[in-house]
């Protein structure tokens, strides 16, 4: 059964320096709680996964925790560009960030192969693009009618960590809303943590719910408002203020430090 | 009412394109305008599909991001990311795609990945997100882009996603289902492909723009159709519509 720990623990426990480790949650539900304990933890040498790396990937690479970055697409939706991201790439601040990357459809791909402990995963994509040239995709033929097809390789996470919005007391754990690739990223990871907004003593089902027993994750914190601010559908609003606001704080570095500083190194743990 | 400026009428023309539609595939920023204005005064039946997996979406404000809570809350079907790739787009259930672009080339190559040398870029941008499967496999796409030098170019960058790769057949070679990019509309006018030889060709202007305006902000030699058409400028309606939505 996962066990219920304080975030601080769960990271301390769970999160190494050097491990590959995905934070998910496709716009909704994303895990800045945990992200932000990571780098008062001060992990280092990670590698990074996440399809939208989104302003926590922006903070978290700004911070310098990160040497390699998986993802798909690196913006801040609707804004414009992630600037420590950037930076990263390139100048090489604050230190240099190799990178792969893929379409959407490739990583969700990997991450299904993940889940379900199969080598690669199977697409029609990258076909006549350049991306091909420049990431870990090969080609299958079908046994059967002889189709081409892109294979990418499974993505297989040291850690995944998710948000969602409640578990209970034995660990099981529900969250509706966009579920993105919570499920997956869970399924493919050797360890996983979940935070939640709330525990509570009955899960009550939900149609079209996600249900993550207890007995497929390590451990389960409490993080009230810990998606903030991205959403938890029901619980808490994406701020998109912050998210436009995010954009003239991490323009500068000396500036972004400082306010990493006050808002997320030096704060209590959620 | 004030006369409508260059990005008005753009997303205006873009939400025409949407009457007939019955599935559109949008991103952020001026599609989703326009085809949640196309919902508003063309095509109230119009299935708006987001890539965060929400299937029939029906904001009544422009979201910021693709992902919403309005939008899961009103679709009529939220599903996974792999769900929305496997079983929605790459079988080509979506109709009409909306992509915008920070690099575009005459057989309408996207490139939103890198300006610069892949590994000592200049600019680093976002990438391609679910660009290239959806303009493989959406039964058409419509690019929304900026028109300038800059954008329109002889030669990407990058090619993130093939629009009609080099010309006559690149798309069938690769085996690929959607007709591909059918239009790009910017704030000068609309580039349609040729159909013979798949070369993005001026096929109407809006109003007040001339032809040599596009010329100028067009990175090589732009072609120009014989039936060379004025787009009808927006109606009160369209505007007043677009003008509502975007205060909200």
């Amino acid at each position: 059964m996962a066990e219920l720990v304080t975030l601080t623990a769960g990271i301390e426990e769970l999160v190494r320096d050097g491990d590959s480790v995905a934070l998910e949650g496709f716009t909704h539900l994303i895990p800045f709680a945990a992200g932000h304990e990571v780098l008062r933890r001060r992990r280092t040498d990670l590698e990074l996964i996440r399809m939208t790396p989104d302003v926590l990937y922006d903070q978290m690479i700004g911070m310098g925790c990160a040497r390699r970055l998986v993802f798909s697409y690196g913006g801040n939706p609707g804004v414009g560009s992630l600037h420590r991201f950037r930076d990263a790439i390139e100048h090489g601040w604050p230190r240099p960030l190799e990178i792969e990357e893929h379409s959407h459809a490739g990583m969700a791909s990997r991450y299904v192969a993940g889940a379900a402990d199969l080598p690669f995963g199977v697409l029609r994509g990258y076909g006549g693009t350049d991306l091909a040239a420049h990431t870990q995709v090969g080609t299958v033929t079908c046994p059967f009618t002889g189709e081409e097809l892109a294979a990418v390789p499974a993505l297989r996470p040291d850690v995944a960590i998710v948000h969602a919005q409640e578990a209970d007391r034995q660990g099981n754990v529900q969250l509706w809303g966009i579920p993105g690739v919570h499920k997956e990223a869970v399924f493919s990871a050797t360890r996983s943590l979940v935070t939640v907004e709330r525990i509570v003593d009955e899960l009550e089902p939900r149609p079209g719910a996600v249900v993550l027993p207890g007995w497929v994750i390590d451990a389960v914190a409490e993080a009230p408002g810990g998606s903030r601010p991205s959403y938890s559908l029901g619980v808490t609003e994406r701020d998109n203020g912050f998210y436009r606001e995010w954009d003239a704080i991490s323009r500068d570095r000396d500036g972004f430090r400082a306010w990493m500083e006050q808002h997320v190194l030096s704060g209590v743990p959620a | 009412m004030k006369p409508a400026d260059a990005g008005e009428i753009q997303t205006v023309v873009a939400a025409r394109r949407l009457r007939s539609a019955r599935t559109v595939f949008i991103g952020v920023g001026r599609p989703s305008t326009a085809a949640i204005l196309s919902r508003q005064v063309h095509n109230p039946e119009l299935v708006l599909v987001y890539e965060s997996g929400t299937i029939g979406a029906k904001p009544q404000r422009i979201p910021l991001s693709i992902g919403d809570g309005e939008l899961a809350e009103t679709a009529d079907a939220v599903v996974s990311v792999p769900e929305m790739f496997s079983y929605w787009i790459g079988p080509g259930r979506i109709e009409v795609a909306f992509l915008g672009a920070a690099q575009v080339d005459r057989f309408a190559n996207l490139n939103s990945t890198v300006i610069g040398a892949y590994d000592h870029p200049r600019t680093r941008l976002p990438g391609a997100g679910g660009a290239p499967e959806i303009a493989a496999s959406c039964g058409e796409v419509i690019v929304v882009a900026p028109h300038s030098p800059r954008t329109f170019v002889e030669a990407l960058d990058f090619v993130t996603t093939v629009g009609h790769g080099d010309g006559p057949g690149a798309r069938e070679r690769l085996g690929f289902r959607g007709r591909g990019p059918t239009a790009v509309i910017t704030e000068l006018g609309v580039l349609e492909p040729d159909a013979e030889t798949k070369e993005l060709t001026l096929t109407q202007v809006h109003e007040g723009v001339e032809v040599d305006d596009v010329r100028a902000a067009t990175g090589w030699r732009l072609r120009v159709a014989e039936a060379l058409r004025t787009t009808e400028p927006p109606s009160d309606q369209e505007l007043g519509a677009l003008r509502e939505l975007v205060s909200r």
